[in-house]
């Protein structure tokens, strides 16, 4: 079976405003099937989030190849929605307008894509907010929104780039038990962002780890954790080893400075 | 209800005591204190003036043509103000070409052009007209491009990552995001246009409250003068609270932005 997105040999080099040029990706290489939930883990800066640019097409100019449900990706992509850092919503548009917001960019039929918008919001916890600005939310209700919106074109891909690396530490234990419950809802290939080990360990199926300078992938640990999960699995000895096996390979590359508790 | 009422008292009651405080005093400096009539008239003279101007139907005829050339320049600063900074902004080649122009033209008081633009449009309304589009037309431009150059860079993310057109990214994104900045733009617009219809008929024109003013002036009939001013006073005031309404209505999910001096 061919895997819903595939990578290989991906490079990315940036020019400095000095005129040196900069290493982000070397030669990265991973297949993700249809339905998995993979984390990419790694330090700030190793260059994990111009992974997600390029897969959300974002960045056109790299080498390697890069398709998505096999076909090559220069550019963005139908099949691919994404929920950035930041939520991103236009505070001018309700909530509701948000989510149908990809629906005007593409095209939909508006009356199809307002009932799924409406279902999204309903899976994402917030009937009943659908007319609320953005302003009249929290930190995590938005970010719900910003799901919502990325999901309401039905792409085979989600794309999360450290969804909630914005809230606080007892909002983003709830928005990851919400996720891995929407993502198992909404039958989406998954492929998450993050430098949380803890949070990668406790939503995927698969995590990547990754190095920096340049960024390139050093190992893929498959989780043993069973499935569905709670919070309370974090009390499980297999996830403390999954979750310190990932912490020393991070720490054997270097590229995290002293052991730290943090995730 | 009566919880608003008392608001609203609260609000109104110190300027409207100071106004009639002056107003008193100003009344009986010009009936004991020998103010010259000529120089200073007594308030109760100015709204006689004005009681008669209105009852002749001669006010509302002159109130009528500043207006209306104060309104057609400002819709034509705006249609012509955004219009332009959003071509401007679209290309940076256009940006770095014209910017010094821009600054330059925006330097020079544009209302100096004032004989230029009755020679060259008469002495009917449209001289008027185009001397206060063109007054009013540079803070509605600088402040599109301010605008469009602020936004966002994560609200655009959301728009290319789905492949947006550029027309889709100016009209659900960059636009809007603008709006702030339009508006404080506006806001100087708006005392401009006004402006730049009185000056236009100071140096040229049949009708409007500029050519009675200098009528009333030649005849030394400074009551009138005074009771134009006040008209003048309080239409100023109407054009700023209508563009304060609109705002309201059209930025209802921004926060206030603090309004630069109008002049």
């Amino acid at each position: 079976m061919t895997p819903l997105i595939a990578v290989r040999d991906l490079s990315k080099i940036y020019p400095t405003a000095k005129g040196e040029r900069v290493q982000a990706l070397s030669r990265i290489s991973l297949d993700i099937a249809q339905g998995e939930f993979v984390s990419l883990v790694g330090p700030s800066g190793c260059g994990k989030t111009t992974v997600l640019r390029i897969l959300a097409g974002l960045i056109a100019d790299y080498t390697g190849n890069v398709s998505v449900s096999g076909k090559a990706l220069h550019g963005p992509s139908r099949e691919v929605g994404v929920v950035f850092q930041d939520a991103n919503l236009m505070p001018w548009r309700t909530a509701m307008a948000n989510v149908m917001l990809p629906a005007e960019v593409l095209g939909l039929n508006r009356k199809q894509a307002r009932l799924r918008a409406q279902e999204l919001l309903s899976m994402v916890g917030l009937e009943g907010f659908e007319r609320k600005l953005p302003m009249e939310l929290s930190g995590g209700m938005r970010q719900r929104v910003a799901i919502a919106r990325a999901l309401v074109h039905d792409p085979a891909v989600l794309l999360l780039d450290e969804p909630f690396g914005a809230l606080d530490a007892m909002t983003r234990d709830t928005m990851n038990v919400e996720l891995s419950r929407i993502a198992a809802a909404s039958r989406k290939t998954v492929f998450l962002i993050t430098h949380s080990i803890a949070e990668a360990v406790f939503l995927s199926d698969r995590v990547l780890v990754m190095s920096s300078r340049p960024g390139r992938i050093v190992e893929v640990i498959e989780n043993p954790l069973p499935r569905p999960r709670g919070l309370d699995i974090i009390a499980d000895p297999a996830f403390a080893a999954t979750v310190l096996r990932i912490r020393r390979l991070l720490d054997a590359e270097g590229s995290t400075g002293a052991p730290s508790i943090a995730h | 209800m009566w919880h608003r009422a008392r608001h609203i008292w609260a609000l109104l009651w110190p300027p409207a005591g100071f106004m009639l405080l002056v107003l008193g005093a100003w009344e009986a400096g010009a009936r004991w204190g020998g103010l010259d009539p000529m120089i200073l008239p007594a308030p109760g003279e100015i709204i006689e003036q004005l009681r008669l101007g209105f009852q002749s139907g001669l006010y509302q005829t002159h109130l009528g043509v500043t207006l209306s050339q104060a309104m057609l320049g400002f819709v034509f600063a705006i249609i012509a103000g955004i219009g332009a900074g959003a071509l401007i902004a679209s290309s940076p080649v256009a940006e770095r070409t014209l910017n010094p122009f821009l600054i330059a033209f925006e330097a020079m008081p544009k209302i100096a052009m004032a004989p230029l633009v009755i020679v060259w449009f008469g002495y009917g309304i449209w001289s008027k007209v185009v001397l206060a589009a063109v007054i009013a037309f540079f803070p509605v431009l600088i402040s599109t491009l301010q605008g469009l150059r602020a936004t966002e860079p994560g609200r655009l993310d959301v728009l290319l990552s789905l492949g947006a057109s550029r027309a889709q990214v100016f009209r659900l994104v960059r636009l809007p995001s603008a709006l702030p900045y339009i508006f404080s733009g506006i806001n100087v617009a708006v005392v401009f246009v006004l402006l730049g219809s009185i000056v236009g008929e100071f140096v040229g024109a049949r009708a409007g409250l500029g050519t009675l003013i200098l009528a009333a002036n030649e005849n030394l009939e400074t009551a009138r003068t005074f009771s134009i001013l006040a008209m003048l006073a309080v239409l100023g005031m109407v054009l700023h609270f209508g563009v304060g309404a609109l705002r309201q209505r059209l930025l209802f999910w921004a926060e206030p932005v603090t309004r630069p001096p109008t002049s």
